[in-house]
């Protein structure tokens, strides 16, 4: 299960050596605290999230038995500690819900009336105005500044468990597998949850580039 | 509805499945078939993987975090609490 890299790695925290602690802080930093402030209210309060982190980090590595990737041990203790953290501000009540009896509502992914309905068409449920050719799109535009803000805005809008599952997948690159084991969902809700928070992101940058 | 061809709307739900591989292989058939013969839903679907790109930039951005001495210091605590037979190297110093 482990990779011979996670391996040297783990052997060189358990001996105490800096410069592996060092790289390996330099490799994940950023990430962690990009997932904590998906959860906490600041930035001061996510540094302190990351900060316990890497403390509890140092603490089980003795204990770590590399039944998960290295990565997904460390997120995973970074994720229940920044939601302990979450909870106890109220910032986080929705998620008390369990995933598996109440996957996402049949909310579209793109709103009906944008379709055909039903009957008075020969193509019931074709596009009633077709989106948009994004490729004619000037490059400046879409990589500008404000397309990141506007996907920012719209990945916080998102619910608690879309914005995890699409952090995970599409900014943090990890594999089904591996957000699944991180967030105890089954591969098909995640499916749900990640086409979910797409949708939503991709409807929010056709309400800001083609406006 | 015709059960052997998709609609643009049961289309938009099944990008993700798609693009995961978790479609069956009589829904994947069909939804290439229609991708390839729908104008609205190529450009959907162009749309797709548009955001996923642009999501992934996020990664690029770097948060300034000025944290790295101050857990190096703890790193260093932390250390001086390790059984004897963990750091051999500090025999030599």
């Amino acid at each position: 299960m482990l990779t011979i890299e996670d391996a040297d790695i783990i052997q060189g925290l358990r001996r105490g050596d800096e410069s592996v602690f060092a790289s390996l802080f330099d490799g994940y930093q950023n990430s962690l605290l990009r997932l904590a402030l998906m959860y906490a209210a600041d930035q001061r309060l996510a540094e302190e999230i990351v900060q316990e982190t890497w403390l509890a980090v140092l603490k089980g590595i003795h204990r770590f038995e590399g039944r998960s990737a290295l990565k997904t041990w460390i997120y995973s203790i970074l994720i229940n500690r920044a939601k302990t953290v979450a909870q106890h501000e109220g910032r986080y009540n929705n998620l008390t819900l369990s995933l598996d009896e109440q996957p996402e509502s049949n909310e579209p992914s793109v709103p009906v009336d944008r379709f055909h309905p039903d009957d008075d068409h020969p193509y019931p449920h074709h596009w009633l105005n077709g989106p948009s050719d994004w490729g004619d799109l000037p490059e400046d535009k879409l990589l500008s500044d404000e397309t990141q803000k506007v996907i920012l805005a719209a990945i916080d809008g998102l619910s608690p468990n879309q914005r995890e599952v699409i952090t995970l997948r599409d900014i943090e690159m990890l594999s089904s597998e591996e957000a699944c084991n991180i967030l105890g969902i089954s591969e098909s809700n995640q499916r749900v949850l990640l086409h979910r928070a797409r949708a939503k992101v991709r409807q929010a940058l056709e309400g800001y580039l083609e406006r | 509805m015709d059960e052997h061809d998709l609609t643009c709307q049961e289309l938009v739900e099944l990008v993700t499945d798609y693009l995961e591989g978790a479609l069956p292989e009589t829904q994947f058939k069909r939804f290439e078939e229609h991708l390839s013969g729908c104008h609205d839903c190529h450009h959907y679907f162009d749309q797709m993987r548009f955001t996923i790109r642009l999501v992934g930039r996020l990664s690029e951005s770097h948060l300034s975090s000025g944290a790295k001495d101050e857990l190096l210091d703890l790193f260093r605590d932390w250390k001086k609490e390790l059984p004897e037979q963990e750091k051999p190297e500090n025999l030599e110093e």
